[in-house]
């Protein structure tokens, strides 16, 4: 049980080339916004045609170019969850739910069986505008189970909700995918959401798919600065490879890596709550100055110029909890460090 | 009073409403889908009659349909059939003037309907007739019957054209419009009053029952909106 996808597109100016195989597992796709990730979706789910390549579930053949395969979207059993749900607003929810089921013979038991799982009976005789978001993204799921599909697509599926309500949305949604047999692909630009709900990862830059990764390797060592962005990190400097460390010209330092640097390293990432006031002996310890301190709501975020630092040189972020910061003896000036293994090495 | 006219009015624009309402939905369904230039060509040729004067659509038809022309000699010939000069002669002429009034309406409806709709219920298994009549036609319903009744006011409304192509002869092609135009030429006043207040009457009537519908529409949005 897998799905699989080689496909390319293009559209315009853009140019998408989607490369990897998801599992029987809930695999994020992660990208920036107008990446292709939902172009990706929807030549998975048949909706738009890809001008070549593969795509397969669970062995079958959706779509190939060079066979002249291409199912329609009625015949590839692939469940879609759009951003704002698009559940039909001439029907009830039942209806929406009812229309999904194949089997006419089973189309009341069905109905009847996914209201309940999904809390919707006090709402069935009502049409989609008249509910509340969580209880349109509980149709729209209820109405995809119904139909009951090989794979799910989630396309950003909390893009439509408010924090709070997002919250207890992402668990009940954790709660119904883990009873789902088959893959889930789900689309999302929220690194917290990908982790919290996904093992595995496809890192989306500008159309063109990353190799799958599993979450930790993608906070541990992303690989591509596109990666170690999607990942939060947002420290970057141009760097040389020498040995275990590596040279940092922009700012005037070598750093430890300790580790063996590969010879295509060109940049290195840290993240900002990896930098850290230095304590006495540390190794990767330099002085900086401060630059701007900024007031966040539950640490600081200072940003800091290296003291040997050429001029146009970025400015390193670092963030720490007030107490730390409070505690500096020096607010103008700090010595700071990163540990040798926190140096994302990217190319 | 002989009633006639009111009667034939009132076919000829139920006949040519029907058609207009299937030709214009058919062609906005189908239009709406094609490529930018194809589609800004054809939207000039199929709306043109709505801003050509009716005698100009009038001298068209007749180029056309006439019994020494191409088409109407050959239906002549073939079939025996005069094009023109019948009662329903009129209903080439309230279709043509009468359908880009329904197709721009029905497009304008077509084209700000959701996709994510139809691909939604793609993805669930359903076919595209299904998803024509069970989900865009009732999303577009307003559109679509907002495009009936203007078309059907229009077609009954039509004068120059249809003056050109049947004529006017009294218990036979003679409709509301074409009476008032000849009560007035022969002078008789009070005639053409009548008919004149007949077709208020029934204008009138019709934009109320549009008024109603609407604010219907209205009332059970906003019912479903509040619970």
């Amino acid at each position: 049980m897998s799905l699989t996808v080689r496909i390319r597109k293009q559209l315009g100016a853009f140019q998408l080339q989607a490369d990897f195989t998801a599992e029987n597992e809930a695999l994020a796709l992660l990208g920036a916004s107008g990446c292709g990730k939902s172009v990706t979706l929807r030549c998975i789910a048949g909706i738009l045609r890809p001008d070549e390549g593969v795509i397969q579930l669970d062995g079958q053949t959706l779509y190939d170019s060079a066979a002249h395969i291409d199912l329609p979207p009625q015949k590839r059993q692939v469940g879609y969850l759009f951003q704002q749900y698009a559940l039909f607003p001439n029907m009830t929810v039942r209806q929406n739910i009812a229309v999904a089921v194949r089997d006419k013979s089973r189309r009341e038991a069905v109905t009847r069986e996914k209201l309940r799982q999904f809390r919707l009976e006090e709402v069935a005789g009502q049409k989609p505008r008249q509910l509340s978001g969580g209880q349109q993204q509980r149709a729209a799921l209820a109405r995809i189970l119904a139909s009951s599909p090989r794979a799910i697509l989630l396309d950003e599926p909390f893009s439509a909700l408010d924090s709070y309500l997002k919250y207890q949305l992402e668990l009940e949604l954790q709660d119904t995918l883990a009873q789902f047999p088959g893959t889930v692909l789900w689309v999302t630009h929220d690194r917290g959401e990908a982790w919290r709900s996904c093992r595995r990862v496809c890192v989306m830059d500008r159309g063109v798919t990353e190799p799958v990764m599993t979450m930790d390797e993608l906070f541990r060592q992303p690989g591509t600065q596109s990666a170690a962005r999607l990942s939060g990190c947002k420290n970057y400097v141009p760097v040389l490879p020498a040995g275990q460390s590596v040279d940092v010209p922009a700012w005037g330092i070598t750093l430890n890596c300790g580790r063996e640097v590969p010879a295509g390293t060109q940049v290195i990432g840290i993240r900002s709550h990896h930098i850290h006031p230095a304590e006495a002996g540390e190794t990767n310890a330099f002085s900086c100055a401060v630059e701007r301190v900024i007031d966040d709501v539950f640490g600081m975020i200072v940003l800091l110029r290296s003291q040997s630092a050429a001029p146009d040189a970025p400015l390193l972020r670092m963030e720490l909890p007030k107490e730390t910061w409070a505690a500096q003896p020096d607010q103008t000036r700090v010595t700071v460090a990163a540990t040798p293994e926190d140096i994302l090495l990217l190319k | 009073m002989d009633w006639y006219p009111l009667y034939n009015s009132l076919r000829i624009a139920a006949i040519s409403t029907v058609a207009v309402f299937m030709l214009g939905i058919f062609a906005a369904y189908y239009i709406a889908k094609l490529p930018r230039l194809a589609k800004g060509v054809l939207d000039v040729v199929l709306t043109l009659p709505l801003v050509l004067p009716p005698t100009v659509v009038g001298w068209l038809l007749l180029c056309l349909l006439g019994p020494k022309r191409p088409l109407g000699a050959w239906v002549l010939e073939a079939f025996g059939i005069k094009l023109v000069m019948t009662w329903w002669s009129a209903i080439f002429a309230t279709v043509v003037v009468a359908f880009p009034l329904m197709y721009r309406t029905a497009r304008g409806a077509f084209e700000s309907f959701d996709h994510t709709l139809a691909e939604a219920a793609q993805t669930l298994g359903r076919s595209n007739t299904w998803i024509f009549w069970r989900v865009q036609m009732p999303v577009c319903r307003q559109g679509i019957l907002a495009g009936t009744v203007l078309a059907f006011a229009r077609a009954l409304g039509e004068y120059g054209a249809t003056s050109m192509i049947a004529g006017y002869t009294p218990g036979r092609t003679a409709t509301i419009s074409t009476t008032v135009y000849q009560l007035w030429r022969t002078n008789d006043d009070a005639g053409a009053l009548r008919w004149v207040l007949v077709n208020i009457a029934i204008s009138a009537v019709f934009l109320l029952a549009v008024n109603l519908l609407e604010s219907r529409e209205r009332q059970s949005r906003r019912k479903g909106a509040a619970s």
